[in-house]
């Protein structure tokens, strides 16, 4: 079997799924929400990266490059709120970032 | 097969000019971030403050001064035409006068620190770099900047619980719907072949429905009605307005969301393209209808302003969108004037609840406005003004904006958007329940308690200038209007 286009897309949405699940079906840690951000970041440069080989066009994997970027300067905000908001309260579990109710 | 054409990025084509108002204020905020790490003290906070309004408004006046047609720069990555020139006119004005009114704020709070100023610096290069883009990359690093920036004001007390929980509420659901908007551009690049907004819009035009980017609309309107907090996706709003630091409350539902809007604008008329707009007309409709429901209904049983002021933004933005669903140079002109509009009014409003102080301590509450009028004549009588104008009624700027929107709808063939206005019309009235029963406790309740203090000069003037231009709106809609008719002459066809 050759291993075409549809199977890398096939690969990067069930990933994206898995991280959007992980953001939405997780109680504990917002920790594992990060990593799931990470995973539907690199679902993404998958997605890209095989449309740019595909497509014979480098525009895809310059885009990759930036994601990657973006995606290093978004997890270490994140982590440095997530910091600051563990010294306010003192745990970081999903249930407990309720002060506010909307 | 090799189609790989490099760019090399040379004199001619990269441009460097026209995008003037970006190299300067990335630049400035980078001198003013050195300025401020030398010496850590509240002199030196308070200076950088002074420079970076400086540095916006200088931005703002080479923006608008920048005329003439549309001029590409970094070899077609971003443009600046009369739409860009409109809104970064509003956001850097915009984002100059919140940082005027955090001033006291910051001193009060301890928080008077150099940072603060060249974060918002940095966002708003992030929102000009949006509203200029002309292609994926460059949406998605404008877009970026602006939302880290704004994820790290969000938390900015760094010693209250509730800011950094609203920060960290941001981040998560920014972060979601970044990567929404990501996996919709990697299907929009599969489909066209390229990350530039006109190459896409000639596949459009030339391939009508294919898979592919219909999927790719599909999840980058997701990823932009997030960012604009329309409904459904609006979840986050309400808890951060509450949570942030109310002047930087006051910056997101100012600057923010005309960067947004603009974007969206950008991203359904320039990417797509004309051939698309049967696609995603009804997805913006369905997106206006939910806001504006939503944020009108949520917005009754509120008792603090901040939660208020939220579920009126939801609504507010759906009301923006009920002109960019007509997909037609006036529907462009409308979503403008009525940002311009929502600007304006919002910046008057958080003026005066960044004054809403009792024994040193923030009110936010409705009822500490119980009885105003008898206590401060003048700020009942902008706040009421004010209000009058977010509930849309004339003669006030609030209605025109309203009128804009719903004459592009309307002029849509066959009537197809009618059921909007209905909608829109019947959420518009329940709106008005909540502004006008805020004037009724303005006005008629028993007074509470004062608030400390005179009222500083800059809330004064801010309050009401943004009253006066309300009612002077219908003298020619004050210029702002043919600015943005103008300006949206780019959609005409």
């Amino acid at each position: 079997m050759e291993i075409g286009l549809t199977h890398y897309l096939t690969v990067a949405s069930i990933l994206f799924v898995v991280g959007i699940f992980g953001i939405f079906l997780n109680r504990k840690n917002v920790i594992i929400i990060l990593m799931s951000i990470e995973l539907m970041l690199l679902a993404v440069n998958i997605n890209f990266v095989a449309f740019s080989t595909h497509l014979n066009d480098l525009g895809g994997q310059v885009f990759t490059m930036f994601v990657l970027t973006v995606a290093a300067a978004e997890a270490a905000i994140g982590l440095a709120i997530l910091v600051c908001f563990h010294r306010n309260r003192g745990t970081i579990a999903v249930e407990d970032v309720a002060m506010m109710k909307g | 097969m090799e189609n790989n054409t490099v760019i090399a990025l040379t004199g001619d084509n990269l441009n460097l000019l026209a995008a003037a108002p970006e190299a300067i204020l990335a630049i400035g905020a980078l001198a003013l971030l050195m300025i401020g790490v030398f010496r850590q003290d509240i002199a030196r906070a308070q200076l950088v403050h002074w420079l970076t309004v400086g540095l916006l408004c200088f931005a703002g006046i080479v923006a608008y001064t920048g005329g003439g047609e549309p001029q590409y720069a970094f070899g077609g990555a971003f443009v600046s035409d009369g739409v860009s020139r409109f809104a970064k006119l509003f956001i850097f004005f915009g984002t100059a006068i919140t940082l005027i009114l955090s001033r006291a704020y910051l001193l009060r709070a301890n928080l008077m620190i150099f940072e603060f100023p060249v974060l918002v610096a940095l966002a708003a290069l992030g929102m000009s770099m949006m509203v200029s883009s002309a292609d994926l990359i460059s949406l998605y690093m404008g877009l970026e900047l602006q939302s880290l920036s704004l994820y790290v004001l969000a938390s900015f007390r760094r010693d209250s619980v509730r800011s950094t929980e609203a920060g960290l509420k941001y981040f998560v659901l920014g972060a979601l719907s970044s990567g929404l908007l990501l996996f919709g551009m990697s299907f929009v690049y599969g489909a066209a072949v390229s990350t530039e907004f006109t190459r896409i819009a000639e596949v459009v035009a030339e391939d009508g429905r294919n898979i592919g980017m219909v999927i790719g609309l599909a999840f980058i309107l997701a990823g932009l009605a997030f960012k604009i907090s329309a409904a459904p996706f609006h979840m986050w709003t309400p808890d951060v307005y509450e949570g942030a630091p109310t002047p930087v409350t006051a910056f997101f539902a100012t600057a923010p969301k005309m960067a947004a809007a603009v974007l969206m604008v950008r991203v359904l008329y320039d990417a797509f393209g004309p051939s698309a707009v049967p696609d995603w007309q009804m997805i913006v409709a369905f997106l206006a209808a939910a806001s504006m429901l939503v944020g009108s209904i949520a917005a009754i049983g509120q008792t603090d302003i901040k939660r208020l002021m939220a579920y009126s933004s939801i609504a507010h933005m759906g009301f923006a969108l009920v002109g960019m669903a007509a997909g037609t140079e006036a529907g462009a002109r409308s979503v403008m004037v009525y940002l311009a509009v929502y600007m304006v009014m919002n910046l008057g409003v958080f003026a005066y609840i960044l004054t809403m102080r009792r024994n040193g301590v923030a009110m936010t509450k409705i009822s500490d406005l119980a009885g105003l009028w008898q206590r401060d004549g003048f700020s009942a009588l902008c706040l009421a003004i004010l209000m009058f104008s977010l509930a849309g009624i004339p003669p006030l700027a609030g209605f025109w904006a309203k009128w804009y929107t719903f004459g592009a709808a309307i002029a849509v063939d066959d009537g197809k958007l009618v059921w909007l206005l209905v909608v829109a019309t019947i959420a518009a009235v329940i709106s008005a329940f909540y502004y006008l029963r805020l004037v009724k406790i303005m006005v008629f309740d028993d007074a509470a308690d004062g608030f400390d203090g005179p009222m500083g000069g800059e809330f004064r003037a801010v309050l009401g200038l943004s009253a006066a231009v309300m009612v002077l709106f219908v003298i020619g809609g004050l210029g702002i209007t043919e600015m943005a008719a103008d300006a949206a002459t780019i959609y005409a066809r």
